[in-house]
């Protein structure tokens, strides 16, 4: 047993090692790979006779400042959220999955994800050029936001790649082995995370169809429910679902982690504009708006079916807001705020109260209830309230006078949710077949916190 | 000697404790405990899933008192923790074979 377990860990090891390796070697010695890519390879905005780049001191310390709040929102924000939701044995391996997550996911982003998404390579996949941030240096700066140095640009982008791998720890939470989280989160991370980027962000193909995703809705929010959603159907339910009371043990430290990731929204919608000015402002403005608007929203739906507003229930609300207006939050003004906020509350009180019952799964804290419903919701209402005085010139939705961008967003929807299914199940299963996905019975019932990281919280 | 054990709605047990001082009683243990009786239990939600609560929280009241004024007592800690609903608790009362103050060893009724 004991040795078995020595054998994992040397193996994981040594894989690491092993792609280390090779990647180093590749950078080191093949020319083709070496080499920096343009400086500034013409971002979608970008006027073609726009002057040299130059670095903006101002907008450097907004994205500095971004990259902080995101990271905040991941540990210790989501951590405490989902924390404070779990029983208490297994609080902790709630906190470890999100710690560890922010931690594997840095180490694979600077060896490889940052490069597989942001450099130009292909319409689905980014090149090996920026493999171990190979070409970035004091003064490179960003080819996707040239006023700011690409550093900032990797790690503001690395923080995005942190939080939603993140995310689907609330659909497996009190039942998945640690270490099969791990090659689960790292291959995830790679294969699904980096290329979907990629195709949004990055200069690959939905971007290039015009699929508007601002901060994330599709490639961080319906991306991490939907793996949250085939986590929970392969891992299957929990002991004693439905039968045994499950109650979340303590919402205070689920209300302070959802207030942090509120106010980290604000790096991450805010600082999606990648620069400090009025687009960044907007943004914070409607992300304000939609978050209190579907925390309000929530409330009253459950003051008014439930006979009680609840505190889980306006901090749910409100990051059904926060989720839904990411996707819209650089293009639509405060009214269509409003009305995304109202319609978040609704589509997400449904996702998590009546949806998951209705089909059976165990979302232990409805990270597919929550995120792919309120992705789905703000990028199709993306395509709705999308106006060019807000976006600028070529991002309108239905209400300027482009019902076209509803189907555009909805095709966007439907690559990121099949890709993301499809590998998410097929990296599933390969785990499961060797090396297990679900910890015994025993384990599950002492609490993970006990068996697999030997603490406990009295 | 008699010992009274009281199982009380907790936010009566100031009332109670003032009480039992204001008829001579110079000491008291108390303890949250949780259980069930008439009074059903609590039914809590959390995003849709219904949990009930079936044993609710108490204090219980343990009091040693000599003979004289059990009866003035138990009456003291009814009048008190009654609030004319169910779930206002129960009291008990034994009869206590001997009590000794550890600090100076004196036994009996002195030693309350």
């Amino acid at each position: 047993m004991t040795n078995k377990k020595h054998f994992r860990a040397g193996l994981m090891a040594l894989a690491f090692g092993l792609v280390l390796g090779v990647l180093l070697n590749a950078v080191v010695v093949d020319p083709s790979w070496a080499q920096a890519a343009p400086a500034a390879a013409a971002p979608a905005a970008a006027a073609p006779a726009a002057p040299e780049p130059k670095l903006d001191t101002g907008d450097t310390a907004w994205m500095l400042t971004s990259t902080a709040l995101v990271l905040l929102m991941t540990i210790p924000g989501l951590a405490l959220f989902y924390g404070g939701m779990v029983r208490k044995k297994n609080v902790l391996s709630t906190l470890m999955q999100c710690f560890a997550i922010t931690c594997l996911v840095t180490i694979l982003w600077m060896v490889i994800g940052y490069s597989f998404a942001f450099t130009d390579g292909g319409p689905y996949l980014g090149d090996m050029s920026r493999a171990l941030l190979n070409g970035i240096g004091k003064d490179t700066l960003a080819a996707l936001a040239p006023t700011i140095p690409e550093s900032v640009f990797a790690m503001f982008q690395l923080t995005f790649a942190i939080i939603t791998p993140a995310l689907i720890v609330g659909a497996f939470a009190e039942r998945m082995k640690f270490s099969a989280m791990l090659w689960f989160m790292g291959l995830w991370s790679l294969l699904v995370y980096s290329p979907i980027a990629h195709w949004v962000w990055g200069g690959g193909f939905l971007g290039g169809l015009g699929v508007l995703d601002f901060a994330g809705g599709t490639v961080v929010h319906i991306n991490a429910g939907v793996a949250g959603l085939v986590c929970a159907l392969v891992l299957g339910k929990r002991r004693g679902y439905g039968t045994e009371p499950m109650a979340p043990h303590n919402l205070v430290a689920s209300v302070i982690g959802a207030s942090l990731l509120w106010v980290g929204w604000f790096g991450f919608n805010a600082g999606s504009a990648v620069s400090a000015g009025g687009a960044a402002g907007m943004a914070m403005a409607v992300t304000q708006i939609a978050t209190a608007a579907a925390a309000m929203t929530w409330m009253f739906t459950e003051w008014a079916l439930r006979g009680k507003p609840s505190i889980l229930g306006i901090i749910s609300g409100a990051v059904a807001g926060l989720v839904a207006i990411t996707p819209a939050s650089g293009f639509v003004d405060p009214i269509g705020a409003l009305i995304i906020g109202i319609a978040a509350g609704l589509a997400c009180y449904w996702g998590a109260m009546s949806l998951k019952r209705a089909c059976g799964y165990d979302d232990s804290l409805d990270a597919f209830g929550i995120h792919a419903v309120g992705g789905i919701a703000g990028a199709l209402l993306t395509g709705v309230f999308a106006v060019e005085a807000i976006g600028g010139t070529g991002k309108s939705g239905l209400i300027d006078g482009n019902p076209g961008q509803v189907l555009t967003q909805l095709y966007g929807i439907l690559a990121t949710v099949a890709w993301d299914a499809i590998v998410s199940f097929i990296l599933l299963k390969v785990i499961d077949a060797v090396i297990g996905l679900r910890v015994t019975d025993e384990v599950e019932r002492d609490g993970l916190d006990l068996h697999l990281h030997g603490e406990t919280v009295p | 000697m008699k010992l009274i054990m009281a199982i009380i709605k907790p936010f009566k047990l100031e009332e109670v404790r003032d009480a039992l001082t204001a008829i001579g009683v110079q000491g008291a243990t108390v303890s949250e405990v949780k259980g069930f009786g008439r009074q059903k239990g609590q039914t809590e939600i959390y995003r849709g899933a219904e949990y009930t609560t079936t044993f609710l929280p108490k204090v219980k009241i343990e009091v040693v008192v000599p003979e004289d004024i059990a009866d003035q007592a138990v009456e003291a800690i009814q009048k008190t923790a009654s609030t004319g609903n169910i779930g206002d608790g129960k009291i008990f009362v034994l009869d206590v074979g001997s009590a000794t103050r550890i600090r100076t060893g004196e036994t009996g009724e002195s030693a309350l």
